[in-house]
This record gives structure tokens, sequence and C-alpha cells, in this order.
């Protein structure tokens, strides 16, 4: 792989599409950075979309 | 799939045939190989599990998609099973009946007990193509073509050569020398085993399809290359087959009465009369000599005997056949080879053979090599001598055309195209590679077919023909046995003298069951339904795993952690084992109206509603023995909490919920009210105690738990399910990710990290957040997450903006003046809408409508393609309404607004009808009724579109410098991180000095020097040329939204306040430690709290000490301040092991209600224990006392085990004094930030948003939010500057066009709207006597509108015509 030692890569990889992972990642995108949102699996969502309900506000996951 | 084309309508898993256990429900259900993770999952798109090939199909010379047929076979699916496998090969019945199945040779199945029956499964495939009556023809999609192909032969290779050129379009003519078709299949295979109606009833699919087939024309002889040239053909393939035998070469072989196997064979197919006496001997081993010897029997001789030069376990001919030949009473006699003929002088004839003994045959590089004993012979006395060692090529007119012969004296080819020296002739088969099975023939073919349509294009013939086909194989571990379903057989006797097929196949039921035995190798079956019911064309099976090479400036890790798995534990809490068993996962899944049992709260084994749910906690965490895992997960006591109280609302509040504790851990923000609610209002029982076993009750296969109560006595209780609470745990995947990238980890398996820059890993721009950081809960992860692109951001800020691209919107088309003009796009969502609803009749009606100038109709409205047409409509129709009647504009308004504005087109002249989810799905079984409503809600959207007028979102613009109130550890982390990204800022400090809290602390529990970060930390930010300090600081007025703020600020001793104009504020004013009313605090001296007692150790050391007692929850979770400060435990730990370094025999107490030593703390509070600190728990209604005396405080605390008090005297009884925000209340009045009960600063959400205020532009961070450590706060510091970025490197920001407005001249000035908005946006300008609106604070929900007694306040896009029109088309359309 060549890299462009003159120029920095505007651009940010985020490995895991869970909760951090997409928040990390809407952060960046919104800050002006290009973001890679690397996810192993079919959907982003990660184990918080298994969950039903979240603590302390029994709020939908969803 | 192309995710760009999936419309995730579901109609490709409504077809496949294969299920398998779903991930997402945590095993509990099943769904298909072709799937989507959950209904509500991004990307919609459907994916396929694909493992890879099948070993079955990767074997299959032929390689047909045998899972593939299996599976539709298991399914009931016969047709399109039957379709499938005559994709890939001509003969299901012939090959179900005669295919020496290389296949089950691989068969996963066999490692666990038996091969699958795939043989017989396709010839069942065949019986019922054959018994319908109805041959299943493939579809020639190729365009009819003019050459013409001649195939030499019509055994299986030129058949199939055939089957495949006609599918190209070619005309094919095949030539066969004998009377009928099918070479070998036809004159060489018995009829009892392959019947002549069978093989007929396949060949003729070619003559359906098109093919020419002209019998008794030998080639050679009626047709030559040289006639066929002439006659048009533009290649030939040659598949004559291997029709003579192989001579024994010993003497007197030509007499009467030794015959040659095949043309015993052919003569015996063709009825020809053939005497062969009482005896008959055959010489050979293989399938053609057990043919023959079946033969012989069957057309009357008395005795049969096969003899061969191998033994028995060496014979070259299938088991199954030389089993069948024993059961027909023929005689095997092995390892003898022929020596001499006896001859019967008087009738020249043979009368006998003899042989010797065979001591071996093949050598020790297994080439055939047979050696003889020549002391031993036996002689056979006989009639007939049936040779059956081998078959030649009848080469007879093939030399003589300059056709190329092999040295083995077959046809000379290519090996891999089948192009023989003169080009434009190939050849295959048994005449070109020897003696093999019916599919090696119909692989070769195939491949034959492929060459002979590359030669007559021009084509590379060999390009892309390497292909190695590897396969995969499942886990076949714990893999139930199950039998193979067997295949009758003719009795012997039945089948004696008569030609009667021997074996009969597998009825339905039969096949079902054995293709149920089918282990789905590869998942996916590539049995290609998805591919035909998918009519967005979005299936591609060809598409295969591509590595991308991806440069990137910084990396943040966020592959988390996964719930334990407690399999290695079952054998004690009978996980696994018993089915009501479950992981508090598992259990979340029941909950779920998503989940396996849609919501509804049962018990797995018998369905039942339970009545008694016990909850077990610390099951993978906080075990030194058991699993390992020494860290508390964080998370396990709230959720444990949650689902307790979300099991007694499903339950209806008659469940018995008990939770077995060692510790209860709520220690985040707000989280001890949550557990006080669960215990004192749900009616949770929480029970201190681990449990010591856990039976199961046989009768009901209810749970008994054994465990010693608190006064340690052992009890035994019965529940009617166990959750376990299973910690966290990093998963092998991320460990081995981390290793490749070249990060550490620590001994638990988390990240490694330092106190300090608690996110950064151990390679230089590479961050990480969330559960690999370490266990811990939502919020905190979000929390981090923002901290993590922070951080990440600071690493490349110069580059911002450099590979993001800008969206391009054309100028807006001015409609003002013109006539509404509407274009209905009328969705058929696959089937979804038009499975139930007309929508032909609808877009026909819709037509109709006043003012609508075009209507269309799309498979999907949604997708990209159509995208495009509808930009193309409304520029040639000069649309300026748009209507899309499909499904949810929840989901799908923002995309078509978005391309309305693509062509320039304002995005608010867009409306939708929902004829999916609100019509076609609720409907289904009424698709009149659907329709008609169809009609009105069409009717409805295109009346309100006619109202709509294009709107315009204010643009304000963004000041970019950044207002951080509180200099201390927080506010100095949050401002040099916005510096970093280049954004200047002015921190406020009220004191004299920047340090905060941080400058009266010593060292972190992991011994990371405070102080000296903190003046490295101030020295940094006053050295920073973004940074203004303030110090002495006090903020005298406020004013201002989002991107355009005012703060007046005295500072430094200035009696001239300044204005400070910025976009965002960061709130970081910090916490102190409370001061105790109790426990003699401020009245005996030797009473202090844990910041004086770290002063302390820090200045004298414990030497002089014999006893502390620490005292826990010092003004923490009590009736007054009802939540845990967080910190207390972890800040006694610390000390308390402080003492003990500096004076092991110090004793040291800590007196405590929970201890809440989360996360990786866990380590110190096992450290503790082990240096000898002694814990004594207390209740919160029995606390501790403490009295002065000379020898020094006595504290009298009751013990649980021993269940008395005991007295302690200490020397220095410290006081863990919870945390207390200072001056929340005047920042909070002046800046209008809202707080706590306790004072705390709130958030806007505490998971979505747990760094953003209420207010826009507004961000919080440090012990201000809550109770924090200092790794925390940072953490929470990098988050909040992250988040201000986000606003901050926007220049403007366009706020929705959707908001209400105050037409003053009817206004009486009532104040309603004031006292109704939620968000108090609405104020009274007394100045200029009216009320006003600011559209930057409004948030458009419309109460104003809708309470305003004048009806002078109007929301844009929902003014009261536009709404009412709408209910009057309704009314209108004569209801």
């Amino acid at each position: 792989m060549g890299f462009d030692t003159n120029r920095k890569s505007g651009s940010v990889m985020v490995v895991g599409a869970g909760i951090a992972g997409m928040q990390a990642s809407l952060d960046l995108a919104e800050s002006g950075y290009h973001v890679y949102l690397v996810e192993k699996s079919a959907a982003i969502g990660g184990v918080m979309s298994q969950l039903d309900k979240t603590f302390p506000t029994n709020d939908c996951a969803m | 799939m192309d995710q760009a084309k999936c419309t995730s309508c579901g109609e490709c898993a409504k077809v496949c045939p294969v299920s398998t256990t779903n991930e997402y429900n945590e095993l509990l259900d099943f769904r298909k190989a072709i799937f989507k993770q959950y209904p509500q999952a991004i990307p919609g798109a459907f994916g396929i599990s694909k493992h890879g090939t099948a070993p079955c199909k990767a074997t299959c010379p032929a390689h047909v998609s045998i899972q593939g047929f299996v599976a539709l076979i298991n399914d009931g699916r016969y047709d399109e099973a039957l379709k499938l496998f005559k994709e890939e090969h001509p003969f299901p019945g012939i090959c179900g009946r005669v295919c020496h199945h290389p296949c089950e040779g691989e068969c996963t199945r066999a490692q666990v007990d038996t091969p699958l029956a795939v043989r017989e499964l396709h010839r069942f495939l065949g019986d019922y193509e054959r018994e319908k009556g109805e041959f299943y023809l493939p579809e020639i999609k190729a365009e009819k073509r003019s050459e013409k192909v001649a195939i030499i032969g019509s055994g299986p290779a030129g058949v199939t050569a055939a089957y495949s050129l006609l599918q190209e379009g070619y005309q094919v003519t095949i030539f066969e020398k004998q009377d009928e078709p099918g070479g070998m299949m036809r004159y060489g295979i018995p009829e009892y085993r392959l019947p002549r109606d069978i093989l007929a009833g396949e060949i003729k699919v070619v003559q359906d399809l098109g093919a020419e087939l002209k019998c008794g024309v030998t080639f050679g002889k009626d047709v030559t290359l040289e006639s066929l040239k002439q006659d048009g053909y533009s290649a030939v393939f040659l598949a004559i087959g291997l029709h003579n035998g192989r001579k024994l070469g010993i003497e007197n072989e030509d007499i009467e009465g030794v015959l040659q196997g095949v043309s015993f064979l052919r003569d015996a197919a063709m009825g020809k009369k053939v005497e062969l006496g009482r005896e008959v001997v055959v010489v050979g081993g293989g399938n053609v000599a057990v043919d023959v010897a079946q033969t012989a029997k069957r057309l009357g001789a008395e005795n049969v005997t096969l003899i061969c030069l191998e033994r028995r376990d060496e014979m070259p001919a299938w088991e199954y056949e030389i089993i069948e030949a024993l059961e027909d009473d023929i005689k095997i006699v092995n390892s003898f080879g022929p020596r001499n003929f006896f001859i019967d002088k008087d009738k020249q004839r043979v009368s006998g053979i003899e042989f010797n003994s065979c001591s071996r045959v093949f050598d020790e590089n297994g080439r055939f090599n047979p050696q003889f004993d020549e002391s031993v012979c036996q002689t056979f006395h006989c009639d007939t001598v049936i040779v059956a060692i081998g078959q030649s090529a009848n080469l007879d007119g093939i030399k003589d055309q300059g056709i190329a012969i092999s040295r083995p004296g077959g046809l000379e080819a290519d090996s891999v195209t089948l192009q023989t020296p003169i080009d434009w002739v190939f050849a295959g088969g048994d005449a070109f590679y020897g003696p093999k099975s019916v599919v090696d023939a119909v692989a070769c073919g195939k491949e034959a077919a492929i060459s002979i349509h590359r030669y007559i294009n021009n084509m590379d013939l060999r390009e892309g023909r390497d292909t190695t086909w590897e396969f995969v194989r499942p886990d076949i571990e714990n893999e139930e046995k199950k039998d193979r379903v067997k295949v009758e057989c003719l009795h012997p006797n039945a089948r004696a003298g008569n030609f009667l097929e021997v074996a009969s196949g597998y009825d339905e039921d039969a096949a079902k069951l054995e293709a149920n035995r089918c282990l789905s190798c590869g998942l996916c079956s590539e049995c290609y339904q998805c591919v035909d019911a998918c009519l967005a064309g979005a299936i591609d099976h060809s598409m295969v795993a591509q590595d991308k090479d991806i440069t990137v400036g910084s990396v943040v890790l966020a592959t988390g952690a996964r719930p334990y798995d407690p399999t290695p534990l079952s054998e004690l809490y009978l996980y696994k084992q018993n089915p009501n068993v479950l992981t508090s996962l598992e259990f979340e899944r029941m909950l779920s109206s998503g989940g396996p049992t849609m919501g509804h709260l049962v018990r797995p084994s018998d369905h039942e509603e339970p009545k008694k749910i016990a909850w077990l906690q610390c099951i993978g965490s906080r075990d030194t023995n058991k699993c390992g895992n020494t860290y508390c997960s964080s998370v396990c006591c709230m959720y444990a909490i949650k689902d307790a109280m979300i099991a007694k609302e499903h339950a209806g509040g008659d469940l018995d919920a008990a939770i077995f504790y060692m510790d209860i851990r709520s220690f985040g923000k707000d989280y001890e009210m949550y557990y006080d609610r669960a215990r004192n209002r749900e009616g949770i029982r929480f029970v201190k105690a681990r449990i010591h076993s856990v039976i199961e009750n046989p009768e009901n296969r209810n749970l008994i738990l054994r465990f010693a109560d608190e006064n340690g006595a052992i009890v035994e209780e019965e529940f009617d399910m166990l959750v376990l609470s299973v910690g966290l745990e990093v998963t092998e995947s991320s460990l081995e990710m981390a290793a490749r990238l070249g990060v550490n980890v620590n001994k638990h398996k988390f990240i490694e990290s330092e106190p300090f820059t608690p996110l950064a890993t151990s390679r230089p721009g590479v961050f990480t957040c969330g559960t690999f950081q370490g266990p811990k809960d939502i919020p905190s992860s979000v929390t981090e997450a923002s901290a993590a692109a922070g951080l990440a951001g600071c690493q490349i800020a110069e580059a911002r903006g450099t590979d993001t691209k800008t969206l391009v919107i054309p100028e807006e088309i001015d409609i003002s003046g013109q006539e509404p003009r509407v274009g209905v796009f009328i969705c058929n969502c696959g089937t979804n809408i038009a499975g139930v609803v007309d929508v032909p009749g609808l877009q026909e009606y819709a037509a109709t409508l006043p003012g609508v100038v075009f209507t269309d109709n799309n498979l999907f409205t949604c997708s990209q393609d159509t995208q495009g047409k509808i930009k193309d409509k409304i520029l040639e129709e000069k649309l300026n309404r748009v209507v899309v009647a499909s499904c949810s504009p929840k989901t799908h308004a923002p995309m078509f607004m978005e391309t309305l504005e693509a062509c320039g087109l304002n995005r608010y002249l867009f409306e939708m009808a929902n004829i999916r989810n609100q019509d076609s799905w609720v409907h289904a079984n009424n698709p009149e009724l659907a329709t008609a409503k169809a009609k009105d809600l069409v009717r409805m959207a295109v009346a309100r579109a006619i109202t709509l007028k294009p709107l315009h979102g204010k643009v304000i613009p963004v000041n970019k410098r950044a207002l951080v109130v509180g200099g201390g550890i927080a506010g100095m982390n949050a401002a040099l991180d916005l510096s970093r990204q280049g954004f200047e800022s002015t921190l406020l400090e009220k004191k004299s000095e920047l340090g905060g809290m941080g400058r009266t602390l010593h060292h972190t529990i992991e011994g990371a020097d405070i102080r000296s970060y903190v003046g490295q930390l101030s020295d940094q930010v006053i050295s920073d040329e973004k940074i203004t300090v303030l110090t002495d600081s006090e903020i005298v007025d406020f004013e201002g939204f989002q991107g355009n703020f005012k703060t007046v600020v005295r500072a430094n001793g200035q009696e001239q306040p300044q204005e400070i104009q910025h976009g965002v504020i960061i709130v970081a004013t910090g916490a102190g430690e409370y001061t105790p009313k109790e426990f003699l605090y401020g009245e005996d001296n030797r009473v202090l709290t844990q910041t004086q007692l770290g002063d302390r150790l820090e200045e004298k050391g414990a030497a002089d000490l014999d006893s502390v007692v620490m005292i826990q929850c010092v003004g923490s979770r009590n009736d007054e301040r009802p939540n845990c400060s967080r910190i207390c435990c972890q800040s006694a730990v610390k000390n308390a092991l402080a003492i003990k370094k500096s004076n092991p025999d110090t004793q040291v107490y800590i007196l405590y209600r929970d201890m809440r030593m989360y996360g990786l703390l866990e380590d110190y509070y096992t450290e503790a224990r082990r240096q000898g600190v002694i814990f004594v728990r207390y209740q919160k209604d029995n606390p501790p006392v403490a009295e002065p005396s000379d020898e020094g405080i006595l504290v009298t605390v009751k013990d649980h085990v021993l269940q008395r008090d005991i007295e302690i005297r200490s020397d220095i009884l410290a006081l863990s004094a919870g945390v207390q925000p200072i001056g929340s209340e005047e920042i909070g009045r002046k800046m209008k930030l809202n707080a706590n009960s306790e004072g705390y600063f709130l958030e806007a959400h505490v998971k979505l948003r747990p760094v953003d205020m209420a207010s826009d532009g507004v961000f919080l961070c440090g012990t201000a939010h809550g109770p924090k450590l200092i790794s925390e706060t940072i953490v929470q510091a990098n988050a909040a500057a992250s988040r201000a970025v986000t606003f901050l490197s926007k220049d403007q920001i366009k706020l929705s066009a959707i908001k209400a407005q105050v037409f003053p001249d009817h206004c009486v000035k009532c104040l309603t709207c004031v006292r109704s908005c939620p968000f108090e946006v609405p104020q009274f300008n007394a100045e200029a006597g009216e009320i006003v609106i600011d559209p930057a604070l409004c948030q458009g929900c419309g109460v104003c509108a809708c309470v305003c007694p004048r009806q002078t306040i109007n929301l844009n896009n929902y003014e009261d015509d536009q709404i009412t029109c709408e209910i009057e088309t309704l009314l209108a359309g004569g209801m």
C-alpha cells in the first residue's frame, strides 16, 4: 500500500458499528471527515440492537 | 446482494429453502440463509449467509447444486429442485440409478453417521418427472443461431454436449452407430439397473429441445469429417465411447465359447440369443464383470463364477454391486489370474480355464503389476468364459481420417479444451479419458460445449477454465445422528431370470426424510430460488469478498465486547441442560416484541408463563476460579434490575422476581434511584447470596437454588426460570484484530490504556471506545465514542474537509404564479402493495384527479433508478408538486424530498400517501377495500399537495469561538482539544488558578501522579495561542442561541466586564467533596474525609497508625442525597492500600453497604482483601456509631456474619464523603441550564446525547454532570469538545422551515402560546408590544398554533387549510 506522506488523509476508519462505532462515525462525519465504518455483520447496531429496553429510562433500544 | 438494488421487500427469504439458527435472537429461533438481521436493520438490504461451496457440489464432476436441490426437496418444492438439477445435468433419473456418487464420499453427514443418499434423492426427482408425464425442458435463452454442430455418439457425453449447445442456440445433429441412442447407457448397462424407458425419456429431452438424432449412421463410413464439413457443420464432437473389450493375451482366446464382456452385454441388450451353457466363468473384477455375471445368470446360466486377480477388498467394482451379485448366487473367487484355456477337442469349444494364484496385484508404487505363484493353480470347468478385464475404443474408420490417436489407444485431445489437433474437431468421453462413470461424461460434455461455443465465436478456449473447487464443512459437534433412509430392492428370487429393475426409489415421504439429513454445509445451498424471486434483480451469487486498501489518517476501534458464554459453567447452572436457564441476552430477546416469542414471556420448556424468576449476578465476572474473568462487568446489576422490572410488567405484576447478588453496583448518574424504585416500588427481591448449586426438579423442570442466606444458613428455593446475568468479554476475533494492528491489550483482554489518556491505544493514531476499552454501559460508550471521534479528528485537523464530498444543489425553480401540476408516482413495492391493491386501477384513478398532469407506477419507487426517473419527469412534465403513494414518510420522505431538491424543486412541494403500512398490509385480505382506501389516500395527498408552498429554512451563521466554563481537568482538556481541532476558545475559571479539584488530589488508584498532570495541563493551556484564559472570572450576563451567543464576563479583578461572542458553550464547572455533618466530623480532629486522609498519608504515611476505620456512603445513598457518588469506594480502597503499603501492620476496616469497585477497579478490591483490609457490611437503616475516647474513635457496627455488634477502636476515622456539585445553581440560572434535583446539570438524552445539553450548542462535561473518576472526566471533556466541533466546523446552520409564525394583527397577547410551548420559545416583547417566536429556537411542534384562540399562529407546511383540505376531500369522496 502506498502512502502519500506529504498529505494528511482527511479520512478515518471506524471498526465496529455498534452504538460506539456509530456515534463516533456520526461525530466524525459531522466534523468534516470522511468515515469508513467497517462492520463484520450484515447490519449496524451491534449488541444494543438486540436489547429490548435500556436502563435507566426503560426506553426502547431501537 | 447489490445493496443499491435491494428494496428489502423480503420475497427472497420467502422462497429460500434453508433455515438456520437466528443469531439476532440468540439462536432461540430460526431465520433463512438469505436474511435481514432485524426488521429495522440498516443497511436495509438483505444478505446471504454463504460459507462457501458444499463438498457435494464441489466433488460432483458436473458440479450440480446438490445441497440446493436437497434443500428444495426438503421444502417439498420438487419442480424447483428438478429445474435446478437439470441446469447442470440432463439425467436426474439415469444418474439417479447408475452414478458412482463421489459426492457421497465427501458428504459431511458421513462424519456423523452415514452419507446423505444424494443419488437416491435425484432419482426421486427423475421419477417425479416421469410420473408427472411432462419433462422439464430448460429455457433456451440464447437467440437461435445458424451454426451447426455434429456430435458423434449418443452416449452421456454426446447427449450432454448437445443439451448445452442447444441452450446456446446452436443447431445440433447427433450421429449414432447403433439403432438406438444412449451409447454405453443403452448397450453396456444392463436393463435391471437402468430400465430402457427411463433412458429413452431423458434422452428424448434433447430431441424436444431441437436436436436431430440420426441412428444407424457409422462415422468413418456413412459420414466423415469431410462430408460433415461439406454439409456446413462448424464443429464436431467425437464421443464414441469404448465399445470393444480387452484381451487376456493367452493362447486360444479366440476359440468358441470365449466371449468379450462388452460384446456380450451389447448382444444381451439387443436381445440377441447368446448360448452360454450351464457353467459360466467371468474373468474380471470391475463393474462390467459384475454386470456380465449378473446378466449371464439372468440369461439362464446355472452357475456363474466370477474370478479376478484382486483380493475381495481390492476389487474395483462398487461394493453394493458385488453384494447384489452375491445375493444373485454368483460365486466370487479372488486372487487368481488366468493361465490357459481347456478345449473340448470334439466340439472345438472351450471347456474350462486354469488359473494361477495371484500373490499381489499392485506394486509398492500402486501400479498394476501382478505377481503370480506358479505353484498354486486351480482349474474351473465351464461351458463359457466371458472376459471382462477392460474396454477399448473401436477405431475403425477413425485413424483413416487423420484423427489423432493417443498412446493408450484412445482419441487425443487437449485435457482442458478437448480440442484435437484438427481445430474444429473436439473429443471427449470414455474414448478420450478411458472408462469412467456417466457423471464424468456429463461433465466432459459440458466442457466440450463450452469449447465449441468459444471456438465458433473466436474466443479464447482456455481462459478462466482452471477453476479449482474448494469446499467448506460446518461444525458437526453435537450433531444429532439420523439414520439413512433405506431403498427397497427386489428379493433375489423375484429378480432371478428377469431384467426387472432391482432397486426401487424413494417415495415422497422417504425423500423428504432423507433430504432432512442434509447438514447444509455451505449454509446457502445455491439453489438460486432467490434470484428468480427478486424482481429488482439485486442478487448475484457470483459475488465474492473483495480486499480493499483504504488510506486513513486515524482509526477508531469500536468492536466492543460480547456477553460471556456460560456453557463452561453448565454443570453448575444447568445452562443448555435445562431450557429454563437463559442468559440475560437470551432473556432480553424473550422480552422483545421482535423476539422468538414476540415478547410473550413464557418458559421455554413448556411455554407456561413463569411465576418465579431468579437472576444470578456475576456470571462470568468477579470470578477468579471458574471462568477467570476477575473484573466487574459494570452493567449486569443494572440490566438485571431492568429485566426484572420489565418481566414484572409483562407478567402483569404477580411475578416474583429475585436477584441474587454480591454487591448491587448502581453507580451511574441517577442509577441508585432506579435501584430504589425496583426494590421499594416494583417489589423486586434482592437477595445477597452466592448460589451454591442448582438442581432440576424432574417433575416440572423447575430450578432449585441452594444458597447460604445472610445469617449463613443453607436455604433452598424453587424457581420457574433462571436468568444468568452474564458479564462482558472481548471476543477472540477482536483480539486477533488488535494483534494484527499492533495494539496492546491488558490482562483482562481489554485495550491497554493509561489513566490520563484512556482512549489512546499503544499505537499512535489508533483510538478506542466502547466496551473494547473496558466494560461499561451505553451512556459511557456513547460518550467515549464522541471522545474517540474528537481525538481521531485532532490528529488530522488540517485535512478536515479534504476527503468529504459537497452536495451541489441546483438553483431553485421559481413556481410562483404557476397552476399546480401534480405528478403522482405509485409504488408496487414488489408485491407488497401490488399483491393487494389494484395499482394500474389506482394509477388510472389518480390521473383523473384535479391538478394531476402525470402519473406513473414503479416496481420500487424508492430505488435509485426510480429517483432518476422522477427527476426526469419533474423537468420534462414541468411538475411543481410531487405525490408518492408508497410507504411511510417517516422512513422515506427525506429521501424523496432530496430528489426534488436535486432537480431544483423546493423540497416542501412534496406529499406522501402511505398505501402500504396503512393499507395493503392491514387490509391484505380485502383487496377491493384496500384499493378503495388507496384511492382515498391518494386523493387526499393530491388535494394537500396543491396547497403546499415553497418554504425556506432560515440560515444562521456560526461564530467559531467556544466558551468553556470551568478551568479544572475537564475544562482544560476540552479547550485543548478544541485548539487541536483549530478552534479558539475562552476558558473561564472562577478561582485565581487553573486545576480545580485536581489540585487537591495526589494519585489515581493506578498510581498516576495527578498533581504533575494538572500542572502540565495548565501550562499547556496557558501557552496555547488559541485559548484565552480568564481567571477570577464571573459571568455577568448571557444571551443568544446556537452559533450566536454573547456572554459578559468580569475577570482578573477588573471592574470593566468584557463581552465574549461565541458559537458554543462547554459547561465544566465541576463538583466538590461533601462536608459531613455525621460521625463527629468537625468535632473531633481524628475524623477526616478521604481527601484529607490522602493528604495525611502523603505527608506522614501510616507508620504511627494502629487502626483506621473507614465509613462508606457518607452523604450519599441517603434520603437527602439518594444517589451514589461513584468514586468513594475506590477512594477508600486506594487509601487503604496506601496505608498497607506504608505500614502493613495498620488494621484497616472499611464499613460499607455495597462495594462498588466497577470495571477493572475490582482488581484493587481483591488486592485490598488480600492485604488484610477488613470489609464489614452495614445496612442503611442500622449505620455505624462513632464515639470519641482517649484511645481513639470507637466505632460500633453490627456484623452480619456474626449477627452482633462489634466495636472497633480507630486512630483515624475516615469518612467517604460523597460528591456535591458546586455553583451549578448560579451558573444554571444565568445561562438558563437545567439541573437535576441534586444540582447536577442535565444532559439532553441520557444515552443518545450524553454530553449535549437541551439547548442546542451547549455541551457538558466533568463532575458538573455527575460524580466520576479523572479518566472518565477526561473522556467526557474529549467528548464535549468533539460534539462542539461538529457544530463549529460548519459555517452556517440551516434550520428546518417548519416553524411557527405569529401574525401580530390579530394577536390579543393572551399569552396562551407563551404558557403552552414546551420549549418556552414564544416571548412577549414589551418594547414592540408583540409576541415573538424566534425561528432559531422554535422546534416546529405546532402546540402554539393549536392552542391560539385567535388562530393567528401558523405552523409552516401545516397551515389550517393544508390539513382541512384533506378531510374535506375525503368526505367529498362520497363516503
